[in-house]
């Protein structure tokens, strides 16, 4: 066993109302650059629907992911490494720009510039590659919102499988839920998988998954490897792109700007320990419908003192710990198990997690007719299909997504008991297996929904990074490494060991140990 | 005046253009690796690039090591297994072979970069020019093999090899070899050497990134502590 503590987030989309403050703010931060316009790190989608890029939960276009080979091992879909490098000078599997869409500007100075004209003048639309004139947009990241343009387009959703799909076009029975995506920072990322470079990696201390921008040589591999479509290669740079998970914040104990922005507060982010040598184990399971819970027989209980112990042996620091004992994410995840990864099938084991939104009970026009199950009206009476959050959730297997909604459900009848009624009722609490503790911690956690109870990040110094908990030779150089640094390295990010033109040779010499340069800074 | 310039041409121009392709490279990817990079348009049009990019890039890849092998293999080391006159064929007829594929490569690449908007718009000078290069380069290397068709005996190769392998090994007087070789194999040269000096300055150095490493990475996964 090797404990390794990542962050992880959790979305709560009965929370979710859908006002895109999360890309807006990502995209103002991370990708208003050239090359990037098209890019969204962070996307909200209208589901159901096709999404963005087009099509992109169906890897049987696209290839991301992994594949279980006959004799049972894992294997990226777009292929082994030769299959990888076979493709290298094209892509098959590579989106168009199309698929995502065009990036275009207006052409604002016509505003002012126009002549005298009888009519208003028009700011014209203009691709932002080429600069030609487009007469209207035909796709967008957004191209959905709120169940736009017709069903027969957006039904073509990949969540619709083994769902009879026709009644849900029908006006009454109609259905929609918002869905937001960022990269989900993977336990077995199949773009760390399919880059030939070797320039993604995920790092050891919190788990995120980054791209090292002076490594990669622009194969594009990754953009097909990864399922959740969130690579994104930059036409100006030749550069891949993702989401930082907002590495600068996390690492200053503060949440990703999509989390801090949330309005609806739907976003958690917190610790979870896990064991890294059972990750293949867990990602390998035969049948897709047990990922779910193979993934989360990963996870370790922070609580239990044997993992602190093993936990504290392996280089995870103890704010680290108790950040992992006050973890939103795992009392969510793991003790009331109302948080789930989203496509577990593609077996990279997703480290966002979602609440499934409850919907208004399809039968309430029948006044009177509610079906109830004791205390909790029958979930699966609700307007969105269990099988199709099941297909975006758990590969298929509604009885957890059940579960799941059932006690929020069961949240909402208690708390209602409590406070309008003055009834704590016992029963309820029996219905869905949890105790009076637990259901009054959730009620906090999700209806409050308090900042620091939201987001519970340990900071993470640059001396944990060390082969220690605590480094102090990298302390110590990182101690005044801004302001004065040597050479160019904070203007160009060099990282290099060695320069051509002569190099530091002592790089702290107040440690008590002056030595060379440890190659980070 | 003649011999001055032959000398200069391809006795010491090949080692300027050696230089500059070494050191500028080891510069660029010093000091400024960010900007090293396939620089794929894939994104931005696919159309044609399947078939145009694995042709080309097939076809110029083996005519490449065609090349290295065959100019630089010293002659004693093939003479007891092949003639220079069956040399000289098999030179021909593979460098026919894939010089027309990677033709009908570039035709498409070329096709794709001046004509089809979004590829045009996103080339940079420095695409089109090594481009448009390679393209004069290859015709010109095609054109050698009816001129090499004209003296089966393969002297002009055994004459080029000799001048590359005095080059490579730093010995006077290589630049004698090509004295009295046809117009079109000094050409041929020039440019190749031309391409050797811009090497540095283009997208060609994502051909020292062949990745290699990947086959021999153990797994797939790679996990890095904070850098």
């Amino acid at each position: 066993m090797t404990i390794r503590a990542q962050i992880g987030m959790v979305l709560n989309l009965d929370k979710c109302i859908g006002c895109h403050t999360c890309s807006i703010t990502c995209k103002n931060v991370w990708t208003s650059r050239g090359g990037v316009e098209y890019a969204w790190f962070n996307n909200v989608e209208s589901k159901p629907g096709v999404g963005y890029p087009r099509n992109w939960e169906d890897q049987s276009e696209w290839k991301g992911g992994w594949e279980l080979t006959k004799g049972g091992k894992l294997k990226p879909k777009i292929g082994g490494k030769m299959g990888v490098l076979s493709n290298i000078f094209a892509n098959p599997d590579l989106p168009l720009i199309d698929d995502y869409y065009e990036p275009f500007t207006y052409e604002y100075d016509h505003l002012k510039s126009a002549k005298e004209s009888k009519t208003v003048p028009t700011a014209r639309m203009k691709s932002a590659i080429t600069g030609k004139l487009k007469e209207k947009p035909d796709w967008g990241v957004n191209w959905e919102e709120i169940l736009g343009g017709e069903f027969e387009k957006r039904s073509k959703d990949y969540n619709f499988a083994d769902v009879e799909k026709e009644i849900y076009g029908e006006f009454e029975n109609t259905f929609m839920m918002y869905l937001p995506r960022l990269c989900e920072h993977c336990l077995n990322p199949s773009c760390v998988a399919s880059c030939p470079s070797g320039a993604i990696y995920k790092r050891e201390e919190d788990g995120i998954v980054l791209i090292d921008q002076d490594k990669c040589r622009g194969w594009r591999m990754c953009v097909s490897g990864c399922p959740y479509k969130k690579i994104y290669f930059n036409w100006q740079s030749g550069k891949s792109e993702k989401c930082t998970f907002c590495y600068p914040r996390i690492e200053a104990g503060e949440p990703t700007v999509c989390s801090e922005t949330c309005v609806g507060r739907i976003r958690y982010l917190g610790v979870l320990l896990y064991d890294s040598d059972k990750i293949e184990e867990a990602a390998s399971a035969k049948d897709e419908k047990d990922l779910y819970q193979s993934q989360c027989d990963l996870f370790l209980d922070p609580n239990d003192p044997e993992v602190i112990e093993r936990a504290l042996a392996d280089g995870v620091p103890q704010s680290w710990i108790e950040g992992a004992q006050n973890s939103p994410v795992y009392k969510m995840a793991m003790d009331w198990k109302i948080a789930f990864p989203l496509h577990p099938e593609y077996r990279t084991l997703p480290m966002v997690w979602y609440v499934p939104p409850l919907s208004p009970i399809q039968s309430a026009a029948e006044a009177g007719k509610l079906d109830q199950d004791g205390m909790i009206p029958d979930v699966r009476s609700l307007r969105i299909p269990n099988k199709y959050l099941a297909n975006m959730l758990t590969a298929g297997d509604e009885a957890p997504i059940i579960s799941a909604l059932e006690r929020m459900i069961a949240m909402r009848v208690y708390m209602r008991g409590k406070t309008v009624n003055g009834v704590e009722d016992p029963a309820v609490l029996e219905q869905v297996g949890m105790s009076k503790e637990q259901m009054d911690e959730m009620y906090q956690l999700m209806a409050i929904a308090d900042y620091e109870d939201r987001f519970v990040i340990p900071t993470n110094h640059r001396e944990y990074a060390g082969d220690g908990p605590f480094d102090q030779e990298i302390a110590f150089s990182a101690r005044s490494e801004c302001g004065f640094s040597f050479g160019n390295d904070s203007n160009t990010g060099s990282k290099a060991k060695t320069n051509l033109f002569g190099t530091q040779t002592h790089a702290n010499t107040l440690s008590g140990t002056p030595r060379k340069p440890s190659g980070g800074s | 005046m003649a011999e001055y310039i032959n000398e200069f041409l391809f006795g010491i121009y090949p080692y300027i253009a050696i230089v500059v392709m070494v050191g500028g490279s080891i510069l660029r990817y010093d000091q400024n690796q960010y900007s090293w990079k396939a620089d794929s348009s894939q994104l931005l049009h696919s159309k044609g690039l399947r078939l145009g990019s694995n042709l080309f890039h097939v076809g110029i890849i083996l005519l490449f090591f065609g090349h290295l092998v065959g100019l630089l293999t010293p002659h004693f080391v093939y003479e007891p297994f092949i003639t220079t006159g069956q040399k000289q064929l098999l030179a021909m007829t593979a460098g026919g072979i894939f010089g027309t594929m990677a033709f009908f490569g570039m035709v498409i690449l070329i096709w794709r970069r001046t004509t089809q908007d979004r590829v045009r718009a996103t080339t940079k000078f420095m695409d089109m020019a090594i481009l448009l290069i390679l393209f004069v380069q290859l015709i010109l290397g095609m054109l050698t093999i009816p001129v090499s068709a004209q003296h089966l005996d393969g002297s002009s190769m055994v004459a080029l090899a000799e001048w590359a392998q005095h080059i490579v090994t730093f010995r006077g007087g290589a630049a004698e070899f090509i004295m009295e070789e046809a117009l079109i194999f000094k050409l041929h040269i020039f440019l190749g050497l031309t391409i050797f000096l811009l090497f540095p300055f283009t997208r060609l150095v994502h051909m020292f990134s062949v990745p290699i490493k990947y086959l021999l990475r153990s797994g797939y996964q790679i996990v890095r502590k904070r850098g």
